[in-house]
């Protein structure tokens, strides 16, 4: 941080996330607290697609898995082995970054539609074999016993604390976001996006540099998904990958603006709060998913550049502010 | 010798896209590669980088055989290419085009290096002013120069250049041969396919020749004009090569296609 001005960029995200964690605080209000739990959740989750999507092109139609996977793993050792959230968490995490490490070696050599088409298996598959994996209670999944909130000072204590925890590992992902953005590697993963096969001839390491920006993206959500079901209490099956949040995540990517660090946290941000109004709207409750079907269709043919891409590119000098 | 081709072959499927093609270039030079299209040129350079590995043949590369190595670690030896079609990274700006080839070249610079490598090789190819614009937005002559600066930034030994003057009009041509020459003043040797015969007569020390994916031909300027196997299965017209040899030595500015019409 030798020159701060050059990191500007960085200011705008980290206030919105402190900017939210405050407000929260201020008014002290469950309810409300509850709802942006929702948002940070979110945002984390997109910012954490968009370093694969957004940064290096690659459509992953299966991020959710990575959130379900670390949620089930961490589960599985506070459940079941009686770890402590933490461990739990970093256990979410690892489990979800090794699986990203093992598909990156398997499919990321696909390009375009060909990757997206195998993501989609890949979070079908998961499914499945989760639904038939006892150790994970098949498709019962698991309850935690109410015990366990105790050591963090009562239920009610525990539910609060989730919420801070979660704008710490927000803010991480933010500025993992922005460093991975501004940073050489992050320089090799943009020329991936671009022309890979330039991008080739000029040095870069694709297969690497696509596996590893996998792995990071991975991490998170699964931490994140860990912490999820620890607040949330039990984990099944087809709360754990729903097919239908990987696809809510590209819209709030695409939204905000893919391959820019402000654009998921502003895409998370409007997405999880039109979503909510949808769902207790008497026309939209049961087809809100097919706005969120519709609201992709505009953006990729009107704004492909999202809401921060596309004010990037009509006010050249707001690039500096808005990354 | 910065670089030494031997025997190699490729094929797609029942096409044998280069046969038996066997060369040296001696560290230093201007090597032309010249032949009617489809006769392999680029093919060849795509055996030679990595993008394709050839079937049976040896690649060496400042004695290190390279043969079926990937692009980019051929790229880190110090060998870089420019694209016949250029192939611009679009949504990043100029100055951040060029500094991929500088942070994952030879030298593999940091971001601050490769920001201040990326400033001298826009200004040494004449895009300085444009650094901040989005490749996707430069003209024709611009993104060639720009397939230029890239493969500059990586600070490489060889250099092998896809048809750069293809698309240029006559000044544009007669700035980017000064560029190439001033590329080889500086050490770095150089490969080049070209169409633009005079200006590929005028530039090389030495030219091979190939049709329908072997080598039929290797020599200076005059000798392959002169030579009757090029005569009559590339220029396709005897008279042409002694017309080409005058207007060389005019400093004759008409270009010519492969096929030799005006």
């Amino acid at each position: 941080m030798k020159n701060w001005r050059n990191h500007l960029g960085l200011l705008i995200p980290v206030l919105s996330i402190v900017g939210i964690a405050i407000g929260v605080r201020i008014t002290g209000n469950p309810a409300t607290r509850e709802v942006f739990f929702t948002v940070l959740k979110a945002i984390a989750l997109a910012s954490s697609l968009n370093i694969i999507l957004g940064y290096t092109g690659y459509v992953s139609f299966a991020h959710i898995v990575f959130f379900g996977l670390g949620g089930y793993v961490g589960f599985y050792f506070m459940s079941v082995r009686g770890w402590s959230l933490w461990l739990a968490m970093l256990m979410g995490g690892l489990a979800a970054g090794a699986l990203a490490f093992l598909l990156g070696r398997a499919i990321l050599h696909l390009r375009g539609a060909y990757f997206a088409l195998a993501t989609i298996g890949v979070n079908a598959a998961m499914q499945a074999f989760i639904n038939n994996f006892e150790p994970f209670g098949g498709p019962i999944g698991m309850t935690l016993n109410f015990q366990v909130y105790q050591q963090y000072g009562g239920a009610a204590k525990a539910l609060e604390m989730t919420f801070y925890v979660l704008v710490v590992l927000t803010l991480i992902v933010v500025m993992v976001s922005y460093l991975v953005k501004t940073s050489k590697f992050g320089l090799g993963l943009l020329a991936i996006r671009e022309d890979e096969d330039a991008a080739e001839v000029m040095g870069v390491a694709a297969p690497n540099a696509k596996t590893w920006a996998y792995v990071i993206s991975a991490i998170l959500p699964g931490i994140v998904g860990a912490l999820f079901f620890f607040k949330n209490g039990n984990i099944e099956p087809h709360d754990a990958f729903p097919l239908a949040s990987s696809i809510e995540m590209i819209v709030m990517v695409m939204l905000g603006g893919q391959g820019t660090v402000l654009g998921p946290i502003l895409g998370a941000t409007v997405y999880q709060r039109m979503r909510g109004s949808l769902l207790t709207s008497a026309i939209f409750k049961n087809i809100q998913l097919s706005v969120a079907g519709a609201l992709l269709l505009l953006i990729v043919l009107f704004v492909p550049a999202g809401v921060v891409g596309w004010l990037r590119n009509r006010f050249p000098k707001l690039r500096r502010v808005l990354q | 010798m910065i670089l030494q081709v031997k025997g190699l072959t490729k094929r797609f499927g029942g096409l044998t896209a280069v046969f038996d093609v066997t060369f040296d270039i001696p560290e230093g030079q201007i090597l032309g590669l010249i032949g009617p299209n489809g006769a392999g040129k680029t093919t060849l350079f795509n055996c030679i980088n990595g993008v394709y590995a050839p079937e049976e043949g040896r690649v060496i590369f400042r004695g290190q055989d390279m043969t079926g190595w990937k692009p980019y670690r051929v790229a880190r030896l110090g060998l870089a290419r420019t694209h016949q079609i250029v192939k611009p990274l679009s949504e990043l700006t100029a100055k951040q085009n060029v500094m991929v080839g500088a942070c994952f070249g030879r030298e593999e610079h940091s971001l601050a290096g490769a920001a201040k490598i990326a400033d001298e090789v826009l200004e040494f190819v004449g895009l300085f002013e444009r650094a901040e614009q989005l490749a996707g937005n430069l003209n024709v002559a611009q993104k060639k120069r720009l397939e230029l600066a890239r493969a500059l930034a990586s600070r490489p030994y060889l250099l092998l250049l896809d048809e750069v003057l293809a698309g240029l009009n006559i000044s544009e041509i007669t700035t980017m041969l000064e560029i190439i020459r001033k590329i080889r003043d500086q050490g770095i040797t150089i490969l080049m396919i070209e169409h633009v015969m005079h200006a590929i007569m005028n530039v090389s020390e030495r030219i091979l020749v190939m049709d329908f994916g072997e080598l039929i031909a290797k020599g200076t300027p005059e000798e392959i004009a002169n030579n009757e196997r090029v005569i009559e299965a590339y220029l396709g017209d005897p008279k042409l090569a002694a017309r080409l040899m005058q207007q060389n030595d005019q400093q004759g500015m008409e270009v010519y296609d492969d096929t030799g019409n005006s």
